[in-house]
């Protein structure tokens, strides 16, 4: 055992000094995995490793870490283990803080905090930002910290277990909470990072922001109102629609309710932007219904739809359909004997309905009132799309970015806005609805029969879902028609050339030439997806394992931290990934690494849910036999749980290779001209007005997401027919993952 | 196949918080190697936290675990010389009988082969050859049951755990597995930890009894010793029942006390102990019943049930009610019947002093 301890010690030291020594300490500016670098290694200052860094280049503070190293490398040799346990977390824990803060002190051009300065005065040569050398360095800094905790018996002295959590915890904090805390810190300075409250004040008092103009007399509202306003009523038209539908398709004899069940799948496979784009096709200036009505009526075509209105239309068939998939849940959970209980008291159907079945589905609506809400004030797509000058929150921070006035302390200020409102939105769903659900399965035989609608409600529902129905049919219909017409409202003729500009293949001189306008976002958007969606489930599952089995200091916190993660907009995190890692200490922006790292981070809570869903169903006796039975926790993963979860784990994979496809919010500031993803090169079209291709590329990949979705679909529901009673269950968690998106 | 070197299991000072709550406040155990030692106690005494320490499923708050003479306290599960057989058995679902009773081999690091062969000389062991290739799902309750043992056996352990084994097997089945385990531990003569609630189980299968109450030993020893001489009113009662009644004790000569229960007087076995007022756990079944009225001690039946091979009663006497269990149901004593009451030679215990 000894042995075993002193051999995973000895290859963290090793690989430590290796750090030190055989890597280039700082940031490789035409990519480290170029590997041009070798060509200089290690003489040049820029390509140089640490060691020679401290003793060539005067970067003298990089020999703290050294000697944290080398006391490490003492308690190797100490015998009492409890103290060399302590040494090594000690001088882990100073490892990582050191760098941590070396990083943040010293920027390109010396110290960045002035504090700094005046205590040990100006440094001749700053740094760079970290590279392959200091990142393995801090990583592991990490795990010889895990060691020693393991070794002083932490969670039960299982040195997999602490160190997991030890780099979840320093990954988690590096990719969500050093980025918002940048943000933050950002709405604080000026462009040359320096102190400067100006912009902060100027612009949380601006009236373009907070003004209540529109309710005391003439001009609009502040952005914050409006969008608010926007995200109330869409929460309010999503959630009775969804009532709607979900009454008709559990209580009513509708004969196409099994088809109404299918429209859950849509805002899975929706790029977000893609509704808004077809209702400009039905109902823009040019559109095919404006057209006809104005040829009818004589009236000149409006603009109606580009504002507010456009974009409550649309996130409310966008947002329909995940209210619906929530309020299925809240209306088959009512128990059928209590509307029994109702009726042999002598209450009639509309009292029953009134009295019993719509109090019992509060929390639900509520519920879904503030899904709704988050989800209308993250949505980012449809008011690019339709806002014209009527922005919204998320899309007034790009432009604060991109546009002309590159202002990033007014992103940042509006950032800070937009995550109060979806933070406060999402704490009240956590805590004040929870433990108010009436609407539990029990488990006990709970037969009887729901009561049937009472009349007047049962026509009220249908007038509403079927006309609504018909009109998400309509919309979804243009998105495949419309890459087929030439130009919309000019020239209505058929073509392909669409399709052909976006997706052309020719061969030349006998090799195949991807010559489409699409192909190169196409294949970097799969390449990212592909490479993300299994990091997403990994972290996800592995995190959800830590919470489900371990029990550790701060392990609800941690999952609370996790989950709140889920209302950060993407927007948001837009904006601080590139506050975040635009300078030094860690410089990612432009690089594949930001699109990766965004979406394993951003859709990581997917899997933590779907994961927990199903580890709690595993008997935890399962995981202890195989602890018995000499497994360690890594074999007993791999061999144990890992082919017990596999349902799981296919429902996170797809889950997270389509929201790595069709986010927007998010990757639009992240993308690079090498680095394109189909999304945002979609909006870039439509930008352009070349709305036939961009409607060609999004039809194209929402098939290429249905196939995926179907073949897994088989792949899974294979499975489940081989699978005994036991874990049968954990097959039904895809359809408990789609209540968690959140744009 | 024997083990080769079965261990001891010492437990030193032990504690065992989880956050506030205290499990086990202080534990000190020692069980001799190649003994099948029962803790037995109701739930929540702290008997399978016991259970979950020797095995690393837990780590004590303080204090210090050795098996056969080796410090483990701080050792993880999968670091230990034991194992252990799970409540619900906990078999793989996804893996064959074979798979589950190899799986702990090749963990050791045995080539796949290897632990293929033994893990079927593990399941002959237990009357299961050829079952092998069946999954969890297509054995029965008592099939699993050995599945779950031979995986455990199949390592060698120095100590085997056994967790309320039969909890989960209908009132028939768990006379037969018991006795077969209790064969299995004498013949291949490991030391087994068992863990129940269930009385009989221990008195069946034990070498000792370690009766647990509120964290803490209560009384440990030989089957018959906890039976006959309980060291308290919790024990008598826990190890079957027992009536609890005041005495006195009026003379102790050699291991013999006299006593005296209102009227009447008897002599138990007794050491250690002086002339005065004591309690006194009499058995249900060591209590004789005679119609009479004006007995020196008497009662009156207030209730008898008759069930098949014995009838019992409930008997109001100036002791308290007394519940008595009488074999002979062919003279059967109706309520309010005026009884007098005696006691047999053995099934009486003095309990406190």
């Amino acid at each position: 055992m000894r042995k075993h301890r002193n051999r995973r010690l000895d290859i963290a030291l090793a690989l430590g000094f290796a750090a030190f020594v055989a890597l280039p300490w700082y940031r490789i500016d035409g990519g480290f995995f170029g590997f041009g670098w070798l060509a200089n290694f290690p003489g040049d200052p820029a390509v140089a490793p640490g060691l020679l860094q401290i003793a060539a280049y005067g970067r003298w503070w990089l020999i703290v870490p050294v000697l944290l190293l080398v006391l490490a490398a003492a308690a190797r040799v100490t015998q009492d283990p409890m103290r060399r346990g302590s040494l090594l977390a000690y001088a882990g824990a100073a490892g990582i803080g050191f760098l941590a803060l070396q990083g943040l002190a010293i920027g390109f051009s010396g110290w960045t905090w002035t504090v700094s300065e005046t205590l040990f005065g100006p440094l001749a040569d700053g740094q760079l930002s970290m590279g392959a050398g200091a990142v393995l360095a801090a990583l592991l800094f990490v795990l010889i910290f895990a060691f020693g905790l393991a070794e002083r018996g932490a969670l039960k002295g299982d040195a997999f277990i602490v160190g997991a959590i030890s780099i979840l915890v320093f990954l988690v904090t590096v990719f969500v909470f050093y980025p918002i805390g940048s943000m933050m810190v950002g709405a604080f300075q000026d462009f040359d990072g320096s102190f400067n409250p100006e912009g902060f004040g100027r612009n949380i008092v601006d009236p373009s922001i907070w003004s209540l103009d529109c309710l005391i007399g003439a001009g609009r509202c502040g952005v914050a109102w409006r969008t608010f306003w926007l995200a109330v009523m869409t929460a309010s038209g999503s959630t009775l629609l969804g009532l709607a539908f979900a009454l008709v398709a559990t209580r009513t004899g509708f004969r196409f309710k099994k088809s109404l069940r299918l429209l859950t799948v849509l805002p899975i496979i929706t790029p977000p932007f893609v509704v808004g784009l077809a209702l400009t096709l039905l109902f823009g200036r040019s559109g095919v219904v404006t057209e006809a009505v104005s040829a009818m009526l004589g009236v000149e075509p409006g603009r109606w739809l580009y504002g507010l209105t456009g974009i409550w239309i649309a996130q409310v068939l966008s947002f329909t359909p995940i209210s619906f998939l929530v309020l299925i849940g809240v209306v088959e959970g009512v128990s059928p004997s209590m509307e029994e209980a109702s009726q042999t008291l002598k209450a009639d159907r509309w009292r029953t309905f009134w009295h019993i079945s719509l109090p019992l589905m509060k929390p639900g609506l509520a519920n879904a009132f503030l899904i709704g809400f988050i989800e209308s004030m993250a949505d980012f797509g449809n008011p690019l799309v339709l806002g014209g000058s009527h922005g919204v929150l998320s899309t007034e921070i790009f432009f604060a970015v991109v546009g002309s006035q590159n202002d990033p302390s007014r992103a940042a200020v509006l950032a800070i806005v937009l995550l109060c409102f979806t933070l406060t939105a999402f704490l009240a769903q956590r805590l004040w609805l929870s433990g108010k659900n009436y609407a539990t399965v029990t488990g006990k035989g709970d037969s009887g029969a729901h009561a049937a609608l009472p009349r007047s409600v049962s026509i009220g529902v249908h007038a509403l879902v079927i006309p609504w129905a018909m009109f998400t049919l309509l919309v979804y219909g243009m998105i495949l028609v419309g890459g087929f017409v030439k130009t919309w409202g000019l020239d209505n003729s058929l073509t392909l050339e669409h399709y052909a500009q976006a997706f052309s293949v020719e061969f030349r001189d006998g090799s195949l030439a991807w010559t489409g306008v699409a192909w190169n976002s196409f294949w970097t958007t799969m390449e990212i997806a592909l490479i993300s969606a299994p990091l997403t489930a990994a972290v996800g599952l592995l995190t959800a394992y830590l919470i489900v089995r371990q029990r550790f200091a701060g392990r609800e916190l941690f999952e609370f931290a996790l989950m709140m993660s889920f209302a950060i907009p993407g927007t948001v995190i837009g904006i601080s990934y590139i506050m975040a890692f635009n300078l030094p200490p860690i410089e990612m922006t432009g690089s594949a690494l930001i699109l990766i790292a965004c979406f394993v981070f951003r859709n990581m809570p997917v899997g933590v849910r779907g994961g927990v869903a199903a580890m709690s169903q595993l008997d935890r006796s399962l995981d202890e036999a195989s602890l018995t039975l000499r497994a360690d926790s890594f074999r007993t993963i791999r061999k144990i749980i890992l082919p017990l979860l596999r349902p799981a784990i296919t429902a996170a994979l797809v889950y997270s290779f389509v929201r790595a496809i069709t986010s927007i919010s998010a990757v639009i500031f992240l993308v690079s001209a090498e680095y394109n993803m189909a999304t945002s090169y979609i909006v870039g079209l439509v930008e352009n007005g070349e709305y036939g291709v961009a409607i060609a590329y999004s039809s194209m990949l929402i098939l290429v997401m249905v196939a995926v979705i179907g073949g897994f679909q088989l792949l899974v529901g294979e499975r489940r027919l081989r699978r005994e009673n036991r874990i049968q269950s954990v097959a039904a968690v895809p359809a408990s993952i789609h209540q968690e998106k959140t744009a | 196949m024997t083990i080769e070197a079965p261990g001891s299991v010492v437990f030193q000072n032990v504690r065992k918080q989880f956050g506030v709550f205290v499990a086990i406040p202080d534990l000190s155990l020692t069980i001799e190697p190649g003994t099948l030692v029962t803790l037995l106690g109701p739930s929540g005494c702290g008997k399978t936290t016991t259970l979950r320490m020797l095995a690393g499923l837990e780590h004590p708050t303080s204090g210090r675990i050795l098996i056969g003479g080796k410090d483990v306290t701080m050792l993880p599960a999968n670091e230990r010389d034991v194992s252990m057989v799970f409540q619900s058995y906990a078999l793989f679902p996804h893996m064959t009988a074979l798979g589950n009773v190899a799986y702990g081999l090749e963990s050791s690091g045995l080539k796949r082969k290897e632990a293929r062969e033994r893990a079927e000389d593990g399941l002959a062991l237990v009357g299961l050859a050829g079952m092998g290739q069946r999954l969890p799902a297509e054995l029965s309750g008592g099939q699993q049951q050995r599945v779950a043992v031979a995986r455990a056996l199949v390592l060698e352990p120095q100590v085997l755990l056994l967790d309320e084994p039969l909890s989960n097997l209908d009132a028939r089945l768990r006379r037969r597995v018991r006795t077969e385990i209790r064969e299995l531990q004498q013949r291949l003569g490991f030391t087994a930890v068992y863990v129940t609630h269930d009385q009989d189980e221990a008195l069946a299968v034990s070498d000792q009894i370690v009766v647990m109450q509120d964290g803490g030993i209560a009384q440990q020893g030989a089957p018959r010793d906890l039976y006959e001489l309980p060291a308290s009113a919790f024990i008598a009662d826990f190890m079957g029942e027992a009536n609890v009644v005041a005495c006195d004790i009026i003379s102790v000569e050699g291991g013999d006390a006299t006593i005296r229960v209102e009227q009447l007087t008897h002599r138990v076995p007794g050491r250690d102990i002086r002339p005065g007022p004591a309690k006194l756990a009499v058995r249900p079944n060591a209590i004789t019943l005679k119609p009479a009225s004006d007995a020196a001690f008497g009662g009156r039946i207030t209730h008898a049930a008759y069930l098949g091979d014995h009838v019992e009663y409930e008997v109001k006497t100036a002791a308290g009610t007394l519940f008595v269990v009488d074999p002979a149901v062919e003279r059967a004593i109706s309520p309010s019947t005026e009884v007098a009451i005696g006691f047999k030679e053995r099934g009486i215990a003095i309990i406190s002093a």
